[in-house]
């Protein structure tokens, strides 16, 4: 009913020019309050509670959207951020087995040293760089040779037991022969009651046999097994073996006495390799020399 | 005049239907437009009062063309009372200009809707200029778009005061 306006102009109140000029300077009041002294920061806040719906709901298809895209899209984020955490994970292990390596090794070349420290002889230092690949052949490479005065003949340990000896050298590198080389003899002697014997390599790493030990002899079980030192090869009451096995079948002359190497033989890196052995007077030349001390094994 | 006739059987709108065509004004003005959208964006609260104005003089004048002002300067996060400076403008261009609007059709509206807007944004950017230091020529794009959104926004308007009498 715009057009019948006639009654209304009375109660209409004041022009729209005195209203515009009268909001017109309200505007510009306010602007210039909050844009000289800030004093309407808690009307705005006050205000914006109110006009808070509202953002909320124009902003609500974008939250929306958002929302229902990161549903679909965050499968194959999810599938390939999987793959990328498999292949790290897997990295990280084998860094971690690498690290734990590392840290036996370490474990390893400390009770070395402190193994060094309580022994009478010279030790070198050596570090395993090759092993035969022949399963019969047990001999590893060390990275000492002639350059490091390393000589046939010296025995190679580790921190629990001889590991075997050094049966050619060459200028960087050294061949040890271990002890569990097939036929390979050294000679022992049971710690517990000094009976002498030898105990021969079987060719398995996990085994040394001791040959020639009557039925009767007093050896048992458990049995701890040091060198003898009688051969001049090997210093005395170095730990070698530890019973394992004992036969005794009289229909035989000799017992089957099976023993597991003290020492690392196939577990190691570092080596000690004795240098200085104090040298036994020589043998008597008529005296033909015992087969049981034959301490080099053939190869 | 099918056009005046049918203007003769529009009923009076009601306040609930003058509010909500605001809110929704300001809910399209909040939407997050950005860049060349935020500049082309027509200034539908403008639009919306206008027609109010014009159509309405009576139910939504200066007073909460001022109102409605103060709320948009919030939702902008603009100088306080910058929006409402240019609604006051804008809705007493309308009553002023509303029996004149009234009379023309749809096409002949846009200009004079044009001249309202371009006062209104000419405002706007005034202020802008005297705050922030520089005419922002871009508001002036927005005035174009909003005075495009006019045919469109009353002919709804129309429809919808037009579906309420059918309706009856």
């Amino acid at each position: 009913m715009e057009g019948t306006q006639t009654f209304q102009v009375f109660n209409r109140g004041p022009s729209p020019a005195a209203r515009l000029v009268f909001f017109a300077v309200l505007s510009l009041l306010l602007m210039f309050v909050d844009a000289r002294f800030r004093y309407l920061e808690s009307t705005r806040s006050l205000l914006s509670e109110l006009v808070y719906p509202i953002q909320r709901l124009a902003t609500l298809p974008n939250v929306l959207w958002q929302q229902t895209a990161g549903f679909f899209v965050s499968h194959q984020n999810l599938l390939e951020e999987n793959k990328v955490l498999h292949r790290q994970h897997e990295t990280d292990m084998a860094q971690l087995v690498q690290w734990q390596a590392m840290l036996h090794e370490n474990q390893q070349l400390r009770t070395l040293l402190a193994l060094q420290q309580r022994s009478q002889f010279n030790v070198q230092f050596a570090e395993i760089v090759y092993a035969e690949r022949d399963v019969f052949r047990r001999k590893v490479l060390i990275n000492k040779g002639s350059a490091a005065n390393i000589q046939e003949g010296r025995v190679v340990m580790d921190d629990k037991g001889i590991v075997g000896q050094v049966t050619r050298v060459y200028p960087w590198l050294s061949e040890v022969t271990l002890i569990t080389e097939k036929d390979h003899a050294v000679p022992v002697q049971v710690q517990r009651n000094g009976l002498r014997s030898i105990a021969f390599g079987s060719g398995d790493t996990s085994h040394l046999a001791l040959r020639y030990m009557p039925v009767s002899a007093d050896i048992v079980k458990g049995d701890v097994l040091v060198t003898s030192g009688v051969d001049g090869i090997y210093p005395p009451g170095i730990p070698v073996a530890r019973v394992e096995l004992i036969e005794r079948d009289p229909a035989y002359p000799f017992a089957r006495i099976v023993c597991k190497p003290l020492g690392g033989v196939d577990e190691h890196r570092f080596l000690m390799v004795l240098s200085t052995i104090p040298a036994l007077p020589a043998r008597p030349e008529t005296m033909p020399p015992p087969a049981k001390q034959k301490a080099k094994g053939a190869h | 005049m099918a056009k005046q006739k049918r203007q003769e059987i529009l009923r009076p709108v009601s306040n609930l239907f003058i509010a909500s065509s605001v809110l929704a004004a300001l809910l399209l003005n909040a939407l997050p437009w950005e860049g060349i959208w935020l500049v082309l964006r027509p200034d539908f609260v403008a639009v919306v009062l206008l027609y109010w104005c014009t159509h309405k003089p009576h139910r939504l004048g200066i007073g909460l063309s001022w109102v409605v002002g103060i709320l948009s300067d919030v939702n902008d996060a603009s100088l306080f009372g910058q929006h409402a400076l240019s609604y006051t403008v804008l809705a007493f261009g309308g009553i002023v200009l509303s029996r004149r609007i009234r009379m023309f059709d749809l096409r002949e509206q846009t200009t004079q809707v044009f001249l309202i807007l371009l006062a209104t944004y000419s405002v706007y950017a005034v202020v802008h200029w005297q705050v922030n230091g520089q005419l922002a020529w871009s508001y002036f794009l927005g005035c174009l778009t909003s005075t495009l959104l006019w045919i469109p926004a009353s002919s709804l308007f129309q429809s919808v005061r037009q579906l309420r009498v059918d309706r009856e």
